[in-house]
């Protein structure tokens, strides 16, 4: 079955097309790779499959469900998580605080949510993912005081907390260093080994060919490529993307 | 830096809230005064309009220059329902009335923010002075309203000062107390979300229109009660009284007391309430050293004056106090 389905995706900025009728797919289980130069509208594609910019044209569907233009918290109550590029976090409250927020509109009706005082089940849970990650010892810093790879870890673990079933990584491996990338693409890994449809933006091209099994490239807005890590890799059109095409 | 966040036990929580309802009846028992009761109805009035103006604006982060607004609709359904239906029924009914405005208040907090907002809502304010004062017939225009009774249950009467703050005291009571559970639920807990990162929050489901209507609804709520406690406390009220300068006040009494800190606006209250008579004995002065006061707390304590309690629990105990709510 199809996690996410795209069709004909087209955002535009006034009169800048930054996404071009962009089609593609990701089935359930898939740990897919997003690439393209920068400006090629990876975020983008991203901000308008969680309802951050509203789509110009096109079709999003979610599990055969079309989301298109739907608000961002009704999407994140379907199923979607996402990391973004620029970390975003709530730094006036502590690490737990941060992941029991990630979990608790996934959990009944607002109106309950006022009767619900203590929460020791998804305190576990929070405890649980926070010593998987290893950053347990800091579960009552505050989010502001975390250092740059524990706040990566942090909002890798806040999209976990609710168990969505597709995660959308936003480069999860963008300024954190070599020991901590590796650590990092463990998790993604164990998360996608449990059933989790992953779809990755990353730069880094080691971690996108380690990490993904089918690869689609952008540029300037439109779909040049899509294949396995291998066939991207010797694709001329990609190459010609990344390096400037010859006179 | 490590969080203030050790946490509250229920027991802690039952002595807590034991002691903070004799201190809010304890001037019926020590105070013989008239006036020194009416300050302490007042004071608690005052934490009851803070208390809502900080889950607005410390909480859900949404700036709000409504209170006085809410304060007057409040006093003057107790004052013009009051003798015809009771004062029981006109005390909910204020409080039910705001719920309700304050809840059509927050939809533009939806759409502006910051102090555009702060716009909106003063606007909101100016509207509601020019309907007190031109409605001459329903609210008695310039000139009030007088002789609003005090309530009595059967032949049990409240008009005198002492048992009128048992009645003020324990709305007060109840009222803090329903904050505190809302703020302690995972209602706190969103409402705080949308002060830190409004765009994060609702990528992870925080419905921004649900809650930030609650928080409007249930802050003008507030300040709905407390006007229904004034009006009987003043016994005549008029549209000056609820004029924009009020807001500011209540803005001053959440920022000074603490934004964002549930006993924040309680102190708030207390030296909004209590300084100015303090400091009477200055006379002309009085408005300069007041202002001067708050440039100090602000300047030097710019967490508000909350700060202070926390630097003196941290000096006598050595522990971070630990924060009443999420």
């Amino acid at each position: 079955m199809r996690a996410l389905e795209v069709e004909s995706l087209r955002k535009n900025f006034g009169g800048f097309a930054a996404l071009r009728g962009v089609d593609l797919h990701v089935d359930e289980g898939e740990l897919f790779g997003l690439i393209g130069p920068n400006g090629s509208g990876k975020t983008t594609f991203f901000n308008c499959v969680t309802g951050i910019l509203k789509c110009s044209a096109g079709k999003v569907a979610f599990k055969g469900r079309e989301i298109t233009n739907s608000g961002p918290d009704a999407i994140c109550r379907m199923g979607i998580g996402r990391t973004f590029q620029l970390i975003e976090l709530f730094p006036g409250m502590t690490v737990l605080e941060n992941m029991l927020l990630a979990l608790q509109e996934r959990q009944g009706r607002m109106l309950g949510r006022l009767f619900r005082i203590r929460e020791e089940a998804n305190e576990r849970q929070a405890l649980e993912l926070l010593e998987f990650l290893r950053i347990a010892h800091v579960q009552d810093e505050l989010a502001r005081d975390l250092s740059y790879g524990e706040q990566k870890l942090l909002d890798f673990g806040m999209v976990m907390m609710s168990k969505p079933d597709l995660i959308l990584l936003d480069e999860p491996t963008c300024g954190v260093e070599i020991e901590m990338r590796q650590e990092m693409m463990h998790h993604i890994k164990e998360l996608n080994k449990q059933g989790t449809t992953i779809i990755v933006i990353e730069h880094n091209m080691d971690v996108v060919m380690n990490l993904c099994t089918r690869i689609v490239v952008l540029d300037t807005g439109e779909k040049i490529a899509e294949g396995s890590p291998r066939e991207i890799q010797n694709n001329q059109k990609v190459i010609d993307a990344y390096f400037g095409a010859e006179e | 830096m490590t969080q203030a966040n050790q946490r509250l036990t229920l027991r802690n929580v039952v002595i807590g809230w034991g002691c903070a309802l004799l201190l809010l009846l304890l001037p019926v028992l020590v105070f013989k005064s008239q006036y020194l009761l009416y300050l302490s109805s007042l004071t608690c009035i005052y934490m009851i309009v803070a208390c809502g103006l900080n889950i607005i604006l410390g909480y859900a982060g949404q700036i709000s220059l409504a209170q006085a607004g809410f304060l007057g609709i409040g006093a003057y359904v107790c004052a013009l329902l009051g003798p015809a239906l009771s004062f029981w029924v006109a005390l909910p009914l204020a409080g039910l009335i705001c719920f309700v405005v304050g809840l059509g208040l927050g939809f533009p907090s939806l759409r502006v923010k910051t102090h555009f907002l702060a716009m909106v809502t003063l606007g909101f304010t100016v509207i509601v002075y020019l309907i007190l004062v031109n409605e001459e017939k329903w609210t008695g225009g310039p000139f009030g309203v007088f002789n609003i009774p005090r309530p009595k249950i059967g032949h049990l009467s409240f008009s005198s000062p002492a048992n009128y703050h048992i009645i003020v005291a324990l709305v007060t009571f109840i009222l803090l107390l329903l904050a505190f559970w809302g703020l302690n639920s995972q209602w706190g807990r969103a409402f705080k979300a949308i002060r830190e990162n409004e765009g994060r929050a609702e990528m992870l489901g925080v419905s921004l229109r649900n809650y930030k209507l609650m928080a409007f609804a249930i802050g003008s709520a507030f300040a709905g009660i407390g006007g229904a406690l004034i009006a009987p406390l003043f016994g005549y009220i008029d549209p000056t009284m609820f004029a924009l300068g009020f807001s500011f006040q209540f803005l001053l009494m959440v920022v000074v007391g603490g934004a964002g800190r549930f006993e924040g606006p309680v102190l708030g209250a207390m030296i909004f309430a209590l300084l100015p008579e303090a400091l009477r004995v200055t006379e002309k002065f009085f408005p300069v050293i007041f202002a001067l006061a708050a440039i100090l707390i602000m300047v030097f304590m710019p967490k508000g004056s909350v700060s202070a309690v926390d630097w003196a629990y941290k000096k006598l105990t050595g522990k971070e106090e630990p924060h009443l709510t999420k």
